[in-house]
């Protein structure tokens, strides 16, 4: 059972994490590595899609539950599942292409399949008003980010500030034409901004080669759902 | 030796030799009981009594794992997050929710809250029901995790992992609905929504290093160690560097340069 469970997964896990690493440092005429990576990312995506499929047979368990047991906020998983089961039907019968569902993007006289008209006029612009939203939302946090409560605050909402100004037209019109505001505005983003992100970017590059090397030599393994060395 | 190693990517495997090294040396001085010392991170100290607090308002607790899938480290890292979170639940008797986006990170997180109850002696606590799968769709998950924070106002959330777009759209609505909110994420990008938004934030490396952390195991503290040893050479290295190129040194150029 532990090597089933263990021995197997951990080793499984250090060959998949190495070949990557090999592939890279080795010469491109060593082919079968390289090939062998190919592979190992083709896999990957299979392994996946099989996973999604659980995904999908785990959404419709759980909103069925909820709707039986009349749970709070039932209506929502009955609203989901009718989705889920239209767009997915619809999908289904046009990949099959029967009746009126014949194919899944545009007919040969340029007009929409049903399956087109759902993504476009329900699915995009539903996304759409999800992506919008971040607007709203930058704006309160940016209320409450830039309170100058101390001098760090101070400073951030400065720095903002001229930002703001010098990469909208406004901030040159304010000058008289001059660019000087704008080039301030690429020099706080160049050097202090990026400065500041560099060093954290070196931080978690080592960070996740540091997590990279526990895993590959098994001594990570939340994964694999197992906390503790057994 | 042109034809097996790529002769130009050979300071690459020079750097990772001498990671690898350092990393393992001080997880085989930590094995043998050599001493550590690991700064406290605020965020992940703030964790037990985040948990306290949905456990004293009867509410539960939101474990948002990030967007992407196991081949991301910040999902692994997540996981060893919520093994601890989950742990924690399982000790407090406060209900965890864990929406997910990818179908694999759902199976594994199924695993880590499920092996955490078990080995929080409270198996019968856990319930299927407590990781569920959403959907694979960016925004449709943003919807489905932001509709639940406000129908459901857990008393804390956590947003550890790999997030993009989504990240300010979740922190302040779990900001507007009042809960603790504990995010952590290596995405330069989200940093600055988070740190807005969130009481508590795991900035890049301090995520990495949370699993290692919170599970205080001699060899997984020894691989920060190793870890901030490499920054330190790699930081002196930068200096050097940056001098050498400003006196035109084409070696040390060369050095830095990874085809």
């Amino acid at each position: 059972m532990q090597f089933l469970r263990l021995t197997i997964p951990l080793l499984l896990t250090a060959v998949a994490g190495l070949i990557p690493i090999i592939a890279f440092m080795w010469s491109t005429e060593t082919r079968w590595i390289h090939a062998t990576k190919d592979r190992l990312e083709v896999y990957m995506v299979i392994i996946a899609a099989f996973a999604l499929l659980l995904g999908v047979v785990n959404v419709i368990q759980s909103n069925v539950k909820k709707i039986e047991r009349r749970q709070k906020g039932w209506q929502y998983g009955a609203f989901l599942l009718a989705g889920l089961i239209s767009m997915g039907a619809v999908g289904i019968l046009s990949a099959a292409r029967i009746g009126p569902f014949q194919g899944i993007g545009f007919l040969d006289d340029g007009t929409r399949t049903p399956f087109q008209y759902m993504a476009e006029y329900i699915f995009n612009p539903l996304q759409a008003a999800m992506f919008a939203l971040l607007a709203f939302f930058m704006a309160s946090a940016a209320f409450r980010a830039f309170r100058a409560r101390n001098f760090e605050a101070t400073i951030l909402l400065v720095a903002a500030g001229i930002v703001m100004i010098g990469r909208i037209p406004l901030g040159e019109t304010l000058l008289g034409g001059s660019p000087l505001l704008g080039e301030f505005t690429e020099w706080l983003m160049t050097w202090p901004n990026g400065a500041a992100q560099r060093g954290i970017m070196i931080g978690a590059a080592l960070g996740a080669a540091s997590l990279s090397l526990r895993v590959i030599v098994g001594i990570e393994r939340s994964f694999l759902g197992i906390e503790r060395n057994e | 030796m042109d034809a097996i190693l790529n002769l130009q990517r050979i300071n690459a495997l020079v750097l990772v030799f001498l990671f690898c090294t350092l990393v393992l040396s001080y997880i085989s001085i930590a094995r043998r009981g050599g001493s550590l010392y690991v700064r406290r991170i605020s965020g992940l100290n703030a964790i037990d009594e985040a948990v306290g607090r949905a456990t004293e308002l009867g509410k539960k607790v939101l474990y948002v794992p990030g967007i992407m899938g196991l081949d991301e480290n910040q999902t692994i890292a997540s996981l060893a997050l919520l093994g601890h979170v989950a742990r924690t639940t399982a000790q407090y008797n406060t209900d965890l929710d864990v929406p997910n986006k990818d179908p694999l990170t759902f199976a594994a997180a199924r695993e880590t809250v499920k092996e955490a109850y078990m080995e929080a002696g409270r198996p019968d606590l856990y319930r299927e029901e407590m990781v569920h799968y959403v959907t694979y769709d960016q925004f449709a998950y943003t919807a489905s995790v932001s509709g639940q924070m406000v129908r459901e106002k857990p008393a804390t959330n956590f947003l550890i992992g790999s997030f993009y777009a989504e990240s300010l759209l979740l922190a302040e609505t779990g900001q507007a609905t009042g809960a603790i909110q504990i995010a952590g994420t290596a995405e330069i990008a989200q940093l600055p929504f988070f740190v807005c938004a969130c009481d508590y934030t795991l900035i890049g490396e301090e995520l990495y290093a949370a699993g290692a952390y919170l599970s205080k195991e001699p060899a997984q503290l020894g691989s920060i160690k190793g870890q901030d040893i490499t920054k330190a050479i790699v930081g002196i290295y930068i200096v050097v560097a940056t001098i050498g190129l400003a006196f035109g040194s084409e070696l040390l150029r060369r050095l830095l340069t990874i085809e």
